[in-house]
């Protein structure tokens, strides 16, 4: 039941082979090409590795079978500093030596100890990002600021800020100030600086401009047309990237941590390098609860904020 | 139009206490929260010891790191030796006594006579333009602008100066150690036995060929000519290839290994991304409620996804670089696991959020279900994938760098040992500048790909 087909139709019909075969064309190349990249990424991978992949391979489960406790409560000893049955006057289980004492006899278990003050560094950066992020994205928002130059000046700064490595900042500081946690939270602070303005800006530029207008019209100046226009609007969305950022910055003072910031980063970087395997275990456990912790409370106080669309996350890193 | 009065105002207010004591209230809360926020500072302050740390910080040698990074100093040590003097400089630094810079004039020229210690009778050593230090056994005269110091020397005993000290000049106790400032360009410290002198330039010293290669030295068109005809430099190689071997070895700026490592980071980044999403993929359908209807496979794929990304990208790497040694697999294993759970959990919920219709057509002509799937589902989801996996691609970069730093490899290794020697922050520039050229590029690649993907309104 072939029907002739007329001549427009037979064009369509060319017109719709050559696309259909363009996009073959592009699928294959497209395959292909990351076939190629894909080998010559992990080839290079495998060659400059320290140790080979297959080699290693064994090595990794006898990793895991290492990391197994003796007993159950083993990493509980661990994490609330508890004298171990074990303690062999190595370091290994010597775990109420990081004791932090409040009174004579109430204690911060070291590990809770380090966690706190990683938590802390990633609360005061946030709120130190939060709080300069807040005064430079105005500054960037196209509907509030008429000078390209000074938007472009903003813009190309938080940028920067942005895009500079954080162990850079980190590095410098530790040079400067000696290691501690303060080299972190500055690190962290600048990095989250450039990041929340750049939301920010973005949230600014699509603010509703009316309540603006009408501000404009009786006369408000420009801090008062941004305080009473903007603000009350686009609130709810900074606080909710405000969150979001320190589920980021808890896991980016971690990591700082490792590199010399202090904190839990620190000790869990030397308890892996010297085979503290209960320690370690210990150490991954809170870090696991803390990140989990962290991260449902501020889904659930963006949901609070924001509605639905809080749970867009890991964006704008 | 109606207008109000204050007094009519002011009563409809008062009639209406519950519409403004709201606003009230609200303004209340908020200056408790500030003063929450403003403790916490204050508490934060007292817990890092901020003010303590900050005032025992080494604010003078910031100054210098951060010069470090865009200008080099070249430090001439001029020795006192009976009549003679000698100019010496670090073991490996690039001029030597039989190497001098051109701003380091000695008289007598000429290699000394044989048996005598000490290359000449008087150096004169040019800072800038302006500044300059003449230097003979007994008197050292500095000039600094349109002002001038001179300065008696008696052999390892006495530094005196002729007349007040100006402003740009110190000593702390007379006789001993005189230091001169000349500012950005340098500064000296004069003392009865030597001249330490740092000279600082602006730039980065030897940044294409370093002290020991032949092409050291020479003009840009010099080495052009060296290149095209020149006479061979070495039998073995051809001018060009010995040029790039030279480059390549630099051994200041180490091109060649910092290169090799930006590779590494941009492969763990690469590999990592492109493995964590097609790992992800599969296992997002299997994941999400509206394609597989079990709820218990939903809930333990979901909880695998959130496991894999709150076991932090730091842990992982840790864990994987133990596990493989340092190096690019252990980066690239972390971002792959901590990526699955990541795009896991996007994949998912982007698959939730799919319109059924399409699904529903498909079914209704009695497709087999991998055919629903691929004609009803994948068409809808793909661009929506491609274009978080491109996002992550770039954001990775900058985590791999970081989590390099550990032990896991690539450039953040690097960067991490120049900074630990505190004397490589040129280096330290090199490589930030090359780690932000590469993110900028990629940020756009990612971005031109993402914005032919899904247009420009979706996701951004």
């Amino acid at each position: 039941m072939s029907v002739t087909l007329s001549d427009t139709g037979l064009a369509v019909e060319r017109h719709w082979q050559e696309l259909a075969s363009r996009r073959r064309l592009y699928t294959i190349g497209g395959v292909l090409f990351m076939i190629v990249a894909m080998s010559a990424s992990l080839w290079f991978a495998n060659e400059s590795n320290a140790g080979k992949f297959w080699d290693r391979l064994p090595h990794v489960f006898d990793f895991i079978d290492q990391l197994m406790p003796r007993d159950g409560w083993e990493v509980w000893r661990a994490l609330f500093d508890l004298p171990s049955p074990y303690a062999d006057g190595s370091l290994k289980y010597d775990y109420p030596e990081g004791r932090v004492y409040l009174t004579s006899t109430l204690y911060v278990p070291e590990y809770i100890y380090k966690m706190l003050e990683t938590i802390n560094i990633a609360l005061v950066s946030t709120l130190v990002g939060f709080a300069l992020g807040f005064c430079l994205c105005f500054l960037a928002a196209s509907n509030l600021v008429t000078q390209r130059w000074l938007r472009f000046f903003v813009r190309r700064f938080m940028e920067i800020l942005r895009a500079f490595p954080e162990i850079v900042i980190a590095g410098f500081f530790l040079a400067v100030l000696s290691i501690g946690p303060i080299p972190a939270i500055l690190a962290v602070s600048i990095h989250t600086v450039g990041a929340l303005g750049k939301m920010f800006f973005e949230v600014v530029e699509n603010a509703d401009m009316k309540p603006d207008e009408g501000l404009r019209a009786a006369g408000a100046n420009w801090p008062e047309r941004v305080w009473f226009g903007i603000v009350p609007q686009v609130m709810p969305n900074f606080l909710s990237y405000g969150l979001l950022r320190l589920e980021i910055n808890v896991r980016a003072s971690t990591i700082i941590g490792a590199v010399g910031g202090g904190g839990i980063g620190e000790v869990l970087r030397l308890s892996i390098s010297r085979t503290h395997e209960a320690k370690t275990l210990a150490i991954i456990l809170l870090l696991l609860l803390t990140i989990i912790g962290v991260d449902q409370l501020s889904a659930w106080l963006r949901k609070k904020l924001v509605g639905e669309q809080a749970f867009a996350f890991g964006r704008g890193d | 139009m109606a207008t109000l009065s204050a007094a009519e105002i002011d009563d409809i207010s008062a009639r209406y206490p519950e519409v403004f004591a709201g606003s009230q209230r609200k303004r209340r809360t908020g200056w408790l929260v500030g003063l929450g926020i403003a403790s916490y500072l204050v508490f934060a302050w007292w817990f890092f010891a901020v003010g303590s740390v900050l005032a025992g910080g080494n604010w003078g040698i910031a100054g210098i790191y951060l010069a470090d990074w865009v200008s080099y100093e070249i430090r001439p040590t001029v020795e006192f030796r009976g009549d003679r003097l000698d100019v010496t400089y670090a073991r490996f630094s690039t001029y030597q006594a039989d190497r001098q810079p051109d701003w380091v004039t000695l008289e007598p020229a000429g290699a000394p006579p044989p048996g005598v210690e000490g290359v000449a009778e008087r150096a004169v050593i040019g800072i800038g333009r302006d500044n300059s230090l003449d230097i003979t056994p007994r008197l050292v005269t500095v000039v600094r602008g349109n002002e001038t110091l001179v300065i008696d020397i008696v052999p390892d005993e006495r530094v005196t100066a002729r007349g007040a000290l100006p402003q740009w000049a110190e000593q702390k106790t007379p006789g001993e150690k005189l230091i001169v400032s000349f500012g950005f360009a340098g500064r000296a410290e004069i003392e009865a036995d030597e001249v330490k002198i740092r000279h600082r330039f602006f730039g980065w010293e030897n940044f294409v060929f370093d002290g020991n290669s032949p092409f050291w030295g020479k003009s840009a068109g010099e080495v052009l000519s060296l290149l095209l005809s020149g006479p061979r430099l070495k039998p073995e190689m051809s001018n060009a290839a010995l040029a790039w071997d030279n480059i390549w070895n630099n051994s200041e700026w180490q091109h060649g290994d910092v290169w090799t490592k930006l590779l590494q980071t941009i492969v763990m980044a690469f590999v990592g991304t492109v493995f964590a999403s097609a790992l992800a993929f599969p296992l997002a359908f299997v994941a999400a409620r509206n394609i597989t209807p079990n709820r218990f496979a939903n809930q333990l794929f979901k909880r695998f996804f959130d496991f894999l990304r709150s076991v932090d990208m730091l842990i992982w790497a840790l864990f994987f670089t133990r596990a493989f040694g340092p190096g690019p697999l252990a980066g690239i294993s972390a971002i792959f696991f901590t990526d699955t759970g990541t795009f896991g959990k996007l994949y998912s919920e982007a698959l939730e959020n799919i319109d059924d219709k399409q699904r529903e057509g498909i079914r209704s002509v009695g497709a087999a279900p991998s055919l629903v799937q691929r004609y009803g589902v994948v068409p809808q989801v793909l661009p929506v994938f491609l274009s978080q996996s491109l996002y992550f691609w770039e954001s990775n970069t900058r985590s791999a760098t970081i989590i390099g730093a550990v032990g896991a490899g690539g450039i953040g290794l690097k960067l991490w040992e120049a900074m630990r020697t505190n004397s490589d922050w040129e280096n330290v520039a090199y490589m930030v500048l090359l780690i932000l050229i590469v993110v900028f590029v990629f940020d756009n690649i990612s971005n031109v790909l993402r914005r032919r993907l899904i247009g420009r309104t979706v996701i951004d």
